[in-house]
């Protein structure tokens, strides 16, 4: 008796198709590899290596040839010099050789001892030399005929250099100093607080304000296109634009809001928005807010579009009310996007930048892991700090990827 | 809540609190417009408004009646014991327009909050109905103010110069007699500043990205969304996951890296930067819309002898126009606004996008004129194209989740 059974393993046609795949999606493997995972991978190689900004470029020989004394006539004594000199103060080259060849018509008459002149052909072998070194090499030479003919001088020639400077982004130095400057006292907590601080309350005011916006603009009236158009503004300008337009706004000398408070009574004297704690983070989440809750309105409002008016008009005749309606119907029917949303919007308020960045800058306890990356990076020049935040923040994006991808395998859509 | 649910108790509370939203609107809105001193009267606001609210809920005035009404409480204001409270230096007509135009508004919106509602014992959907009315019109009033006033300051504070703006920073009046001299900042911007390089650059890079990505993402959303191949499950949460990577994390080393290949302060690193960040969001916004073709279409190109290729060239791209619209809309957008990866990367004024080129205006020794005609410039065009455009963004946005 033989047994039927589908066909196992994978035939010619499904081979094609997956080669066919994988070509089409080779291109952009490749740049998201170039762009994305090499830099990650970066990342956590910079985060174990003392580097700091100035080690960026690895040390290297600085040569400058010259000519002096005269050289206008025949028969003239000149001297051929070569300055050479470490960039680094700290790093040894190891080493160093220079070749160059000499102009036509100077014949040089005394070679250094670390020197070989061959014909014109100069060669220097200097050996290691020292962080901080610098040195002169000087070759009297006369001057014949043909240098004169000729307009060729000893600069006009580059002399080759060569020699090996150990590159700190590439030995063999490792240290955990970037960690524990990172993890050290009460610094690290309180930029996680104020971490999670802007990030539950900005994510959580956005889907709110979301929610609104949307129920507002449920049903259909004149003028409901312009104002969805309108309620999307904040989140299609570019960032620095309205960013700035809030710093002059709420700016404490000749911001229009503390002009608005003093006349209305609010308060007596003018208030620093974004100069002092706590109030600094507090304008930076209702920043956070009043640009995100565009997008949140668009989803739920997608999602409110779809939901069948049938059971409204159920629920109607049954005598629900509208905002028993709201909490029996709507709700439930909502909560896929809006956990969807929350969890979503979470990550990138996380992972955000910019606004931070261009409001406060970090200063007045607004400081984020994210601009600590570039605090450290760039105002205190230490890369590897920098990536050492940057780790971290890895570290607990993975977390909630973690969690996002389970929840979200349950919750279709999106 | 059932203490609430009666026409004499509800009447007046909606009323009065109404009125504080809308004394409220109507001095900010005239504050901002005049520079006059215009503020609200909570106490008076609340007095009259419930006062109002309760005749209106008990129907004790015919028409004639409310017009007397609403009369009388311009002319409590303009005595200065109304709701809405105008500064000595306020011209007459400004104060008698703030008057009538809150007095007009306030009588007739809190009518169409209570119309529906009985003056005595009321159902809970009655009751339910009014709040809904009271609640709608403030998120109106509450979500255009919030909207509009940030971007309203932006455009009028370019139009200004730095010593009226220090006199008084409310005074958004734009002097029309000054005629073309209003945009001199503009001027500025586009002669002394090098704003016209930077809206050329910033254009050709959007445009280059959008092309590029397309380019990129077609082939790859195709091959996710319709080929059967191991591994794409877990290719297109990759996608997901990667769109989740802080580009703060990814600047560093791409600093590090364009420094020392001399890639940094060229357009050229720009461009090999930006389609990277945006395929894989278009990627996956396409890939949703290629699944929603029907495949028989598809199929039936590959039966007549299309090869893959030429099916996606000949069948799939001209049916997803809408999608690439979308799409390309979207990813000009993020190009158009990128600002971290500028900042970093260029230093060469010859070189700088529009949000580099604004970056670099907001310095103590430039006008903040400058600086809000910078953010003016980048603005327009991207809301220009958004309003045009606004059926295709609103469906590209939502048809894949979308960073910002």
């Amino acid at each position: 008796m033989s047994e039927t059974s589908p066909p196992k393993g994978t035939g010619p046609l499904a081979r094609i198709e997956a080669r066919l795949a994988w070509g089409l999606l080779a291109p952009t493997i490749t740049a998201v590899a170039l762009v994305v995972l090499l830099p990650l991978l970066a990342i956590f190689w910079i985060s174990v290596k003392p580097v700091s900004l100035a080690d960026l470029r690895a040390p290297e020989v600085v040569l400058r040839e010259d000519i002096r004394g005269d050289d206008e006539a025949v028969g003239d004594q000149a001297t051929i010099r070569y300055r050479l000199r470490n960039s680094s103060q700290e790093q040894p080259i190891l080493g160093v050789t220079f070749a160059d060849t000499v102009p036509e018509g100077l014949t040089i008459t005394e070679v250094d001892p670390r020197c070989t002149l061959d014909d014109r052909a100069l060669r220097c072998d200097l050996g290691d030399i020292e962080g901080g070194y610098r040195e002169s090499l000087t070759f009297p030479a006369i001057v014949a005929q043909p240098y004169l003919d000729n307009a060729l001088r000893p600069q006009d020639s580059a002399a080759d250099v060569t020699g090996s400077a150990s590159n700190v982004l590439t030995n063999a130095t490792f240290t955990l100093d970037n960690f524990k400057r990172v993890f050290d006292g009460a610094e690290f907590w309180s930029v996680f607080w104020v971490t999670m601080f802007y990030t539950v309350f900005g994510t959580i005011g956005a889907l709110l304000f979301g929610l609104f916006a949307a129920l507002l603009l449920n049903k259909s009236f004149k003028g409901q296109g312009i104002l969805r158009g309108l309620y999307l503004f904040p989140y299609v300008s570019p960032i620095i634009a309205v960013a700035f337009a809030w710093i002059l706004l709420f700016d404490p000398f000749s911001g229009s809001a503390n002009a608005l408070l003093i006349q209305m009574g609010v308060t007596q004297e003018a208030i620093n928005f974004f100069g002092q704690r706590p109030l600094a983070l507090i304008m930076v989440t209702i920043f956070e807010i009043w640009r995100y809750f565009p997008l949140s309105f668009l989803f739920i409002l997608a999602r409110m579009q779809s939901i069948d008016t049938d059971m409204y008009e159920a629920a109607d005749m049954d005598g629900a009310s509208p905002f028993q309606q709201f909490w029996a119907l709507s709700v439930p029917q909502l909560l896929g996007i809006l956990s969807v949303l929350f969890l979503l919007r979470f990550i990138w308020t996380f992972n955000k930048f910019d606004d931070i960045f261009l409001l406060t800058g970090g200063n007045a306890g607004t400081r984020t892991l994210t601009v600590n990356v570039y605090e450290q990076a760039f105002a205190v020049s230490n890369i590897g700090a920098g990536a050492a935040v940057a780790v971290v923040i890895f570290g607990c994006l993975l977390l909630f990827s973690a969690f996002f991808f389970k929840f979200i395998s349950r919750e279709e859509g999106l | 809540m059932s203490a609430l649910r009666y026409g004499f108790v509800i009447g007046p509370l909606l009323g009065a609190l109404w009125m504080v939203v809308l004394s409220t609107t109507v001095a900010v809105a005239m504050s901002f417009s005049t520079g006059e001193a215009f503020r609200p009267h909570i106490l008076l606001s609340l007095l009259w408004g419930g006062i109002i609210g309760y005749t209106i809920s008990q129907r004790l005035g015919d028409f004639w009646g409310e017009v007397m009404g609403t009369a009388s409480l311009v002319i409590l204001i303009l005595l200065a014991s109304g709701p809405l409270v105008v500064g000595p230096e306020a011209s007459a007509f400004a104060s008698i327009f703030a008057a009538t135009a809150l007095s007009v508004a306030f009588v007739w919106s809190v009518h169409v909050i209570l119309d529906d509602m009985p003056a005595k014992a009321l159902t809970r959907h009655e009751f339910e109905g009014a709040v809904i009315k009271f609640l709608t019109g403030f998120g109106y009033i509450f979500f255009t103010a919030i909207v509009l006033i940030p971007f309203y300051v932006m455009v009028l504070t370019s139009l200004k110069n730095q010593a009226e703006l220090i006199q008084n920073p409310l005074d958004f009046s734009v002097d029309l007699s000054k005629g073309w001299d209003l945009f001199r900042s503009y001027d500025e911007l586009f002669t002394q500043f090098n704003f016209g390089t930077y809206l050329v650059n910033s254009f050709l890079i959007s445009v280059l990205t959008v092309f590029i990505t397309l380019l990129f993402a077609v082939p790859g959303a195709y091959a996710v969304a319709r080929l059967r191949f191991k591994g794409r499950a877990a290719f297109s949460r990759s996608i997901l996951l990667i769109y989740m990577v802080p580009m703060i994390v990814l600047a560093l080393p791409i600093y590090i890296a364009f420094s020392m290949t001399g890639l940094r302060n060229s357009l050229v690193g720009i461009i090999m930067i930006y389609p990277v960040t945006t395929i894989p969001v278009a990627l996956y916004m396409l890939q949703g819309y290629f699944r929603g073709l029907p495949a028989e279409v598809e199929e039936a190109g590959l039966m007549d002898g299309l090869s893959r290729l030429k099916v996606i060239w000949k069948i799939t791209l001209p049916l997803s126009l809408p999608a690439m619209a979308s799409v390309s809309l979207y990813v000009f957008m993020i190009a158009w606004n990128e600002f971290l990866l500028a900042f970093m990367l260029l230093d060469d004024p010859s070189k700088f996008t529009l949000t580099r080129g604004i970056a670099s205006l907001n310095s103590s020794e430039i006008p903040r004129q400058h600086l809000m005609a910078g953010s003016v410039v980048a603005t327009v065009p991207i809301m220009a194209l958004f309003l045009g455009l606004e059926r295709f963004m609103t469906k590209g946005l939502t048809a894949g989740s979308v960073k910002g």
